[in-house]
């Protein structure tokens, strides 16, 4: 009704760049939060080296002591909010629907809305290096070094808001793909018969809107201690700082989870894909992710070990976390009993999941080692740690989620990658990786403290972090030869069959890339791998309806599919102008407010374009 | 017509595995997700419970009449909510504006509380009588002991606010969201009302998802305030707690 | 095979309330009657000084009370599918977990 006030029309068939702007399709915000990720990560990656080059010798002053504070922080918060979890958000956006049988995911408004929030969030993050004045307490910023006493600039505010806003992003992802998961399966997709990665992100879904809450209260707290004189974590007062370790922790340890879930998830997809041969006790491997997620709520305090609990806690604490390798190892030893007598191909895919079990493997054993509070005493806040955290999240993360890249690659470019250049990514980045990170071990146990800029002469830590800079940059120099792949690929590449792999679920069965409806019928589901039944197994079954790819779908008229909008970007702008309002100037806060109340009712009033016939749109 | 005013609903009309509708699945989403946000907050102020150094306690500053009546109020929004939906789905619209507006009317009396509450506590006057100074609490025996030879009376004015102790930076924190989720449900339901009276056909009793919606988040924001309520306030000045 | 006719005849219900029942606008009212009683009950146990300790259990009682009234009637969950009430209890049982255990980690429970 042109009378409704908020009524504002939508973009009609937008191209070029509004079209990107505009979209609320899944695999084009797939695609935005892959590529913008990437290119955080790879910020990340170059934060890393700067630390590496610090360290490479003794007694160095290439960066002073507050720009590597800074470093380290950066790096950190970088790699876990800006690069894992939209990497993975990426993988949810593009594969969820597509493997349930769904057109989209149930709120694709709402889907925008998280990635241009999630850009904003970065945005916040990564401007405090160009302000000059980068968080510096590192990416779990314990009170009170982050108090407006000890660190009056912004750059721990920076570091509030911008967690804060990816906050709003990740919740409402999760949600958004809460909903999806259980309310957009095609018809006889029952729960058991989804695939393994959908199940890890309905799982990581769950863990996500349970934990981040926490963290919010958290931030909240800081917050109005350091702009608004509160006393939350001010000792003078009679306030804890170990409150803050607590409440960050409640949410840090599920978070965790959520970043090696969805790996898991992939890597039970591929592994069964290069094996011929189905998932290995795939109930099981639900109910330990569930089981994981579960007990992930009772072992927060290993990282408090040395913080002075008592021994009450920290026994009780050492317990659940040790328990919680349990049906982490049942995972593992799935996925070998998967590969047991299958018939491998080792291409670049399989190779980087493989690398994952054995990478995961060896961080999930040096986590048993931490979870013993006595040996923790000697291990905590030296480089044994990071060597731990390392193997589990980048050799066990970005791993799956390289794994992950390269076997979707051809159904969501419509290209086949290089594989020589594949297999070469791999093998230079496993080998830097060890190079890199296996010698902290040493370095750890012979004391070398983490997070100080600079270590003397003669205390026998040399070698190992001379090694650890030479890994780190034959890391990088592999991803230079994966960003060449990709991208000459991605343009100029051979076109992709349908099915490269001979793979096993839902999004095999149509085009590489899928059309923008993605199914021209919704397929009804019969067995769990149902591609592959439909493929192999059930002779009678009739190959899937015009599978996809079909010339004539432009006269498809039945199909509704939700429709562009502006209001996800022009709601993102507002919180972030938000952000930015409440730290420098409140004026800006308030015009971000207002721009964000009106973009609320703009989008719950926001009309659908009248049908016409010659397209697909509602 | 219907196509096109706001088509949020455009997966309504489709069908869901479970064969519940979307919208309601993710409010549930979000209230027990919100549990945890109020539950962060909570185990906040009980774990600075009787920790602060100075100041009022709780003891020196609730006032349980009146806020077993705001309760009371708040509560009763709540009635007035379910039965402004009632009457929406029985196509009774005038009844549904008018249970509606008293729902908006009731919150905004239980924020008008809340912010005579938090203004009375920031301007908090002891005043002893120095002739009576029997059963004084801690913050009134400091005060007392300007009752020298000669000193009838003694007034001091001793704010609670956010700044001064622990508790203030608890209690109005934990309050204070709990208020601002208040007004935020107050403002969803007038926009409702408003929408109800001047553009009646977005409003309708094939729409009423849309207001269960709202009352869904009404509730809880009441259900919220009855934990509030106990632990914040009846345990409050229980000594000992 | 009965699991497809299961998720079949489930999309043919997407816009019905999963639900039996409806309380009618008395029940509301009655409802609410209640909950007007318990609070005005807390108010009057406030005031019993000589419940000592037994004060906390007989408010958390009746605290609970009003909750699981509300929650169960003017939410509906009573009525509704047997999801929501997971999602909600989910969020409300890892609350409660995470108030407890920062309780004894401060030391709120001497053993």
């Amino acid at each position: 009704m042109a009378s409704m006030v908020f009524a504002i029309p939508r973009p009609v068939h937008p191209t070029g760049i509004w079209s990107w702007i505009t979209t609320i399709d899944h695999k084009r915000i797939g695609i935005l939060y892959g590529v913008t990720a990437f290119i955080l990560f790879l910020s990340g990656g170059v934060e890393a080296l700067l630390i590496r080059a610090q360290l490479a010798l003794p007694d160095q002053n290439l960066v002073t002591p507050e720009v590597y504070n800074q470093l380290f922080t950066m790096h950190g918060t970088t790699m876990i909010f800006l690069a894992i979890m939209p990497l993975g958000a990426a993988f949810f956006n593009f594969v969820i629907p597509l493997q349930i049988g769904a057109r989209d995911v149930a709120f694709p408004r709402l889907n925008a809305f998280s990635y241009w929030t999630f850009l904003a969030g970065a945005i916040i993050l990564k401007s405090s290096w160009l302000l000059a004045d980068a968080p510096n307490a590192g990416w779990f910023a314990y009170s009170p070094l982050t108090g407006i006493q000890a660190n009056p600039t912004h750059g721990i505010d920076l570091w509030v808001v911008s967690l804060q806003v990816l906050g709003v992003a990740s919740l409402a992802a999760a949600f958004n793909f809460i909903v999806t998961i259980v309310n957009l399966r095609a018809p006889g997709m029952s729960l058991m018969r989804m695939p393994i990665f959908v199940w890890m992100s309905l799982i990581t879904a769950i863990l996500l809107v349970l934990a981040f809450p926490v963290i919010t209260v958290a931030l909240f707290e800081l917050s109005l201690d350091r702009v608004f004189g509160f006393n939350f974590f001010v000792v003078a007062a009679g306030a804890n700082p170990v409150l803050w370790q607590h409440l960050f922790w409640v949410f840090g340890h599920p978070e965790v989870y959520i970043l090696i879930l969805p790996a898991m998830g992939i890597v039970s997809e591929i592994l069964p894909t290069f094996s011929k041969k189905p998932l290995f006790g795939y109930p099981a491997v639900v109910l330990a992710g569930a089981i994981i997620a579960f007990m992930g709520w009772m072992v927060w305090s290993h990282h408090m070990f040395t913080v002075g609990l008592g021994p009450i806690a920290n026994s009780v604490f050492a317990i659940t976390t040790m328990a919680i390798a349990v049906p982490t190892g049942v995972k593992v030893l799935n996925w070998i009993a998967t590969l047991w007598g299958g018939s491998i191909s080792f291409r670049t895919p399989m190779l980087f999941a493989l690398g994952f079990i054995a990478m995961f493997t060896i961080g999930g054993i040096s986590g048993v080692m931490h979870a013993m509070a006595p040996s923790d005493a000697q291990q905590q806040d030296t480089y044994f740690i990071v060597a731990h955290i390392h193997y589990v999240l980048f050799g066990g993360a970005i791993f799956a989620i390289m794994a992950g890249i390269y076997y979707w690659f051809p159904k969501f470019s419509g290209k086949m990658y290089n594989e020589s250049l594949g297999k070469l990514h791999f093998w230079i980045m496993t080998i830097g990786f060890n190079i890199s990170f296996f010698p902290m071990h040493f370095a750890g146990m012979y004391g070398m403290p983490r997070r100080i800029y600079i270590y003397n002469e003669g205390m026998g830590w040399e070698i190992y972090n001379m090694l650890s800079t030479v890994g780190a940059f034959m890391m990088a120099f592999s991803f230079l030869i994966f960003i060449y792949n990709i991208v000459t690929n991605w343009r100029n590449g051979e076109d992709a069959p349908d099915d490269p792999w001979d793979a096993r679920t839902l999004e095999w069965s149509i085009s590489s890339p899928p059309p923008e409806y993605n199914f021209v019928n919704i397929p009804v589901v019969k067995t769990l791998d149902d591609w592959w039944n439909t493929k192999h197994e059930d002779s009678d079954h009739l190959p899937m309806p015009a599978a996809g790819g079909s010339e004539d779908a432009e006269e498809h008229h039945d199909i509704h599919l939700p429709q562009p909008s502006y209001w996800p970007i022009i709601l993102s702008f507002g919180l972030m102008l938000l952000g930015f309002g409440f730290i420098y100037n409140f004026y800006v806060g308030g015009l971000g407010a207002a721009i964000a109340m009106i973009a609320v009712y703009a989008w719950s009033f926001e009309p659908v374009n009248d049908p016409e016939p010659e397209n697909n749109n509602h | 017509m219907a196509h096109d005013v706001a088509s949020a609903t455009h997966g309504e009309h489709e069908p869901t595995t479970t064969g519940l509708n979307h919208r309601k699945m993710l409010m549930w989403a979000f209230l027990g997700s919100d549990c945890m946000f109020f539950g962060s907050l909570i185990a906040t102020y009980l774990v600075y419970k009787n920790r602060s150094i100075t100041g009022p306690m709780p003891i020196d500053v609730f006032d349980i009449p009146v806020t077993t009546v705001s309760t009371f109020v708040l509560l009763m929004s709540s009635m007035s909510m379910v039965i402004a939906y009632s009457m929406l789905t029985q196509n009774k619209m005038k009844a549904f504006r008018i249970w509606l507006g008293t729902t908006v009317i009731l919150g905004s009396t239980f924020v008008g509380f809340q912010v005579f509450e938090f203004r009375t506590f920031a301007n908090h006057e002891v005043k002893i009588d120095c002739a009576h100074m029997e059963d004084l609490t801690v913050l009134e025996q400091k005060v007392a002991e300007k009752c020298t030879p000669g000193v009838h009376h003694v007034e001091e004015v001793v704010p609670l606010t956010p700044r001064v102790n622990l508790f203030g930076t608890t209690f109005f924190t934990l309050t204070g969201f709990h208020g601002a989720h208040v007004t935020l449900g107050v403002i969803w339901l007038t926009s409702i009302l408003l929408l109800s009276i001047f553009r009646p056909k977005m409003v309708t009793p094939e729409r009423n998802l849309d207001l269960d919606l709202a009352a869904l988040y009404w509730h809880f924001v009441d259900i919220v305030w009855i934990v509030i309520f106990t632990v914040v306030y009846l345990f409050g000045v229980f000594e000992g707690y | 095979m009965q699991e497809t006719n299961q998720i079949n005849s489930n999309l043919a219900h997407s816009e019905e309330e999963v639900h039996t029942g409806h309380p009618t606008a008395l029940q509301y009212f009655k409802v609410a009657m209640i909950l007007s009683f318990v609070t005005a009950l807390e108010f009057l146990v406030f005031y019993f000084e000589w419940l000592g300790h037994w004060i906390i259990p007989v408010l958390t009682v009746l605290s609970v009370g009003k909750f699981a009234l509300v929650v169960m009637y003017y939410m509906h969950l009573k009525y509704d599918a047997k999801l929501f009430t997971g999602l909600f209890f989910a969020g409300f049982g890892v609350a409660s977990g995470v108030i407890l255990s920062l309780m004894a980690l401060f030391s709120w429970f001497v053993f």
